[in-house]
């Protein structure tokens, strides 16, 4: 039975993403000043969203974890953060491709760049201090120390980049009023949205059931 | 009081990673009761006492030492025991009395002077008492260690290898501390693997073999050649 | 707090961390000299900049030797015996820390003063708010870091990978209030800065208090 939810789940996931895909390179609208290019704003944006609610969810189970000693929820941070860090290159990855052609540089340090790639960076260290320590026991606790400890930084970094640089467009999502976008590239957004986070939840899931089972092998 | 015992382990498992050190290991230990334990090198001994001493969690079953459990209060059972391990817990650079200062402060104490200069004597330190931890021999800083707990007033003593490296006096000395801690109600776990004179301050004796208590025997009339009979039969039995 | 007083003891005898911070402050000051060239006028732009770098490399080495003490000395065990509240030793670390930034930092201001030919007179009130609470976040994040790495194979690669990223934001507001300070604007103008830095300042040390405990225990 829990075979088939999962299958039905990944299905789920599958479809949603190429509905997402579809919406997005094909039904969408082309934009007028950039090109085909700015579609990949369908891949960008989804992505940043993935990567903030997983380091949420790291930080979530991260105190979890030290309240309670769950092994599952230090199972749910590993697998969190690992899935995390992956959205979180692909963040940079597509903003990149992004700016190539529409900046003319691979790379600018524009506020949301520069806050991914710190983001970036301290996860890939969460996962590197894991990696460090050989007693489950202790890994999973520092891991959990560094998982809030980065969380919290998360605003603070976001704040100190954003008046330091601005030359990324303004988020318009979140921006209050009446929206500055047509409703079809909102609507493709949000369906991104969600297949990303479809995504997400299974990549999680299947990460952290397989983290079950390695320990379940060991003992 | 007699009846319960200070120190009482039940099933004790420990793993690392692979390894599995401790399997099924039961222990218990009366105030006013020295227990030495024997075992080869990595029979497991030190992490039994580490786990006494809330140093290493178990993996399962259980270490009740004083009425606490280590894994869930090690709070609370650090406020009884004393440990005197390998690592002698002593600052190379501060003076003999002030490194007692500082343990003893951190232990929520306030020693005075006077309680400072009575703990150092009664280790026989107190000429000492200026003097750099730098300048001491291993048998001195292992009486020092012992001095922050005159100070600390543990009920249990935990000692990992306590007579290696001391030589005949310090040998006694360590003997006759021992010896009036048990008279005060103290319990002590003594880890150790020499068959020496070294028991004679030991009321038990428990070989350590194959992660488990292989023997658990008063020592009674034993003489050190029957100690090293029965180690040898159990303990290169398991491995 | 005693276990100041036992680091300030040990240091005082020993005189390890102090000397050696000195002298690689002096000579990064000759490497910032190096890269960059004789030309004042490029210098005084960077100014902020460098002193922060000094500032940060200097404390990266200070700060990963928080717990050598106990380590050199076998003590590490004895601090987690000790009954009590460990947070307790936290806050003795980081206020030892604090104090060894606080040094250092002066020093290399001395320095920069001295080799750059720097009049800092009048900044320097609004210059040392700017350096305390830019120094409180970084100590608070680099002590609990500290204790975690300690107990690490590759504890001088982890530290610094761990603590930098962390740090940036700190870095970003300080060197920017700087910047600021040493035009002479006063320091209402970097309100915003100073206000991150002291949301900062608060966060990391209250997150180090609370896990201090958790990453002690062995």
């Amino acid at each position: 039975m829990k075979d088939r939810v999962r299958r039905l789940f990944g299905v789920t996931t599958l479809v949603g993403l190429a509905a997402g895909l579809v919406m997005g390179f094909v039904v969408a609208p082309r934009e007028a000043t950039q090109g085909n290019v700015q579609r990949i704003m369908y891949l960008h944006v989804p992505s940043v969203w993935v990567a903030y609610l997983a380091f949420g969810v790291v930080l979530a189970a991260s105190i979890v974890y030290l309240v309670r000693r769950l092994e599952a929820a230090d199972r749910l941070a590993h697998a969190s953060a690992e899935v995390g860090v992956i959205f979180t290159g692909l963040t940079i990855a597509t903003g990149s491709i992004w700016g190539k052609p529409t900046w003319g540089t691979w790379w600018t340090w524009d506020a949301r760049l520069t806050s991914v790639s710190i983001l970036f960076v301290m996860y890939l260290g969460y996962l590197l201090l894991r990696g460090m320590i050989d007693d489950r026991e202790r890994g999973a606790r520092f891991a959990a120390v560094l998982g809030i400890v980065a969380a919290f930084n998360i605003p603070l970094v976001h704040f100190s980049v954003y008046w330091w640089r601005t030359l990324h467009q303004p988020p318009s999502l979140m921006k209050p009023g009446p929206g500055t976008m047509p409703g079809i590239i909102v609507t493709a957004l949000l369906v991104n949205f969600a297949a990303f986070t479809l995504l997400y939840c299974y990549f999680v899931t299947r990460r952290a059931r397989l983290l079950r089972l390695e320990a379940e092998a060991e003992a | 009081m007699a009846s319960e015992p200070l120190i009482r382990v039940t099933g004790l498992r420990k793993t690392f990673g692979n390894h599995r050190v401790l399997d099924g290991l039961d222990l218990d230990v009366r105030a006013g009761e020295a227990v030495a334990v024997l075992g080869a090198n990595g029979a497991g001994k030190t992490t039994l006492l580490k786990v006494l001493a809330t140093l290493v969690r178990p993996t399962r079953g259980t270490a009740i030492v004083a009425g606490h459990d280590c894994a869930k209060d090690p709070e609370l059972v650090r406020r009884e025991i004393g440990l005197v391990a390998h690592s002698s817990h002593v600052y190379e650079d501060l003076t003999a009395a002030e490194n007692l200062t500082f343990w003893a402060t951190l232990a929520g104490l306030r020693p005075s002077p006077a309680d400072r200069a009575g703990a150092l004597a009664t280790v026989e330190l107190e000429r000492a008492a200026g003097a750099r931890v730098r300048t001491f021999s291993a048998g001195m800083k292992r009486r020092l260690s012992l001095a922050r707990f005159v100070l600390a007033r543990p009920r249990v003593l935990l000692l990992d290898e306590p007579f290696t490296g001391l030589d005949q006096r310090g040998k006694k000395w360590l003997e006759e501390h021992l010896a009036s801690f048990k008279t005060g109600g103290g319990a002590i776990v003594m880890t150790t693997h020499s068959f020496g004179r070294e028991l004679a301050v030991a009321d038990r004796i428990a070989i350590l073999a194959g992660g488990a208590i292989a023997l658990d025997t008063p020592r009674g009339a034993l003489s050190a050649e029957d100690v090293h009979r029965l180690y040898a039969l159990h303990a290169e039995d398991a491995s | 707090m005693v276990v100041v007083w036992k680091d300030l003891l040990v240091e005082r005898r020993s005189k390890e961390t102090l000397n050696a911070l000195f002298f690689f402050a002096l000579l990064l000051l000759f490497i910032f000299q190096f890269a960059l060239g004789p030309d004042r006028e490029r210098l005084a732009g960077t100014l902020p900049g460098l002193l922060w770098l000094g500032f940060i490399l200097s404390g990266l080495l200070g700060l990963g030797r928080t717990f050598m003490v106990e380590r050199e000395n076998d003590c590490w065990e004895g601090l987690l015996l000790a009954p009590g509240d460990k947070s307790a030793i936290y806050v003795g670390k980081l206020a030892g820390n604090l104090l060894l930034m606080f040094v250092i930092e002066a020093i290399l201001l001395v320095l920069f003063g001295f080799f750059f030919n720097l009049d800092l007179g009048g900044a320097l009130p609004a210059l040392a708010v700017v350096i305390a609470l830019g120094t409180v976040a970084f100590a608070a994040v680099g002590t609990l870091f500290a204790a975690m790495t300690a107990q690490v194979r590759a504890r001088e690669l982890l530290f610094p990978v761990l603590l930098l990223p962390v740090v940036a934001p700190v870095l970003l507001a300080t060197v920017k209030a700087t910047e600021a300070v040493l035009l002479g604007e006063s320091l209402g103008s970097v309100a915003h800065w100073l206000k991150l830095l002291a949301a900062a300042d608060v966060v990391y040390v209250a997150v180090g208090v609370l896990t201090f405990d958790f990453v002690l225990e062995a």
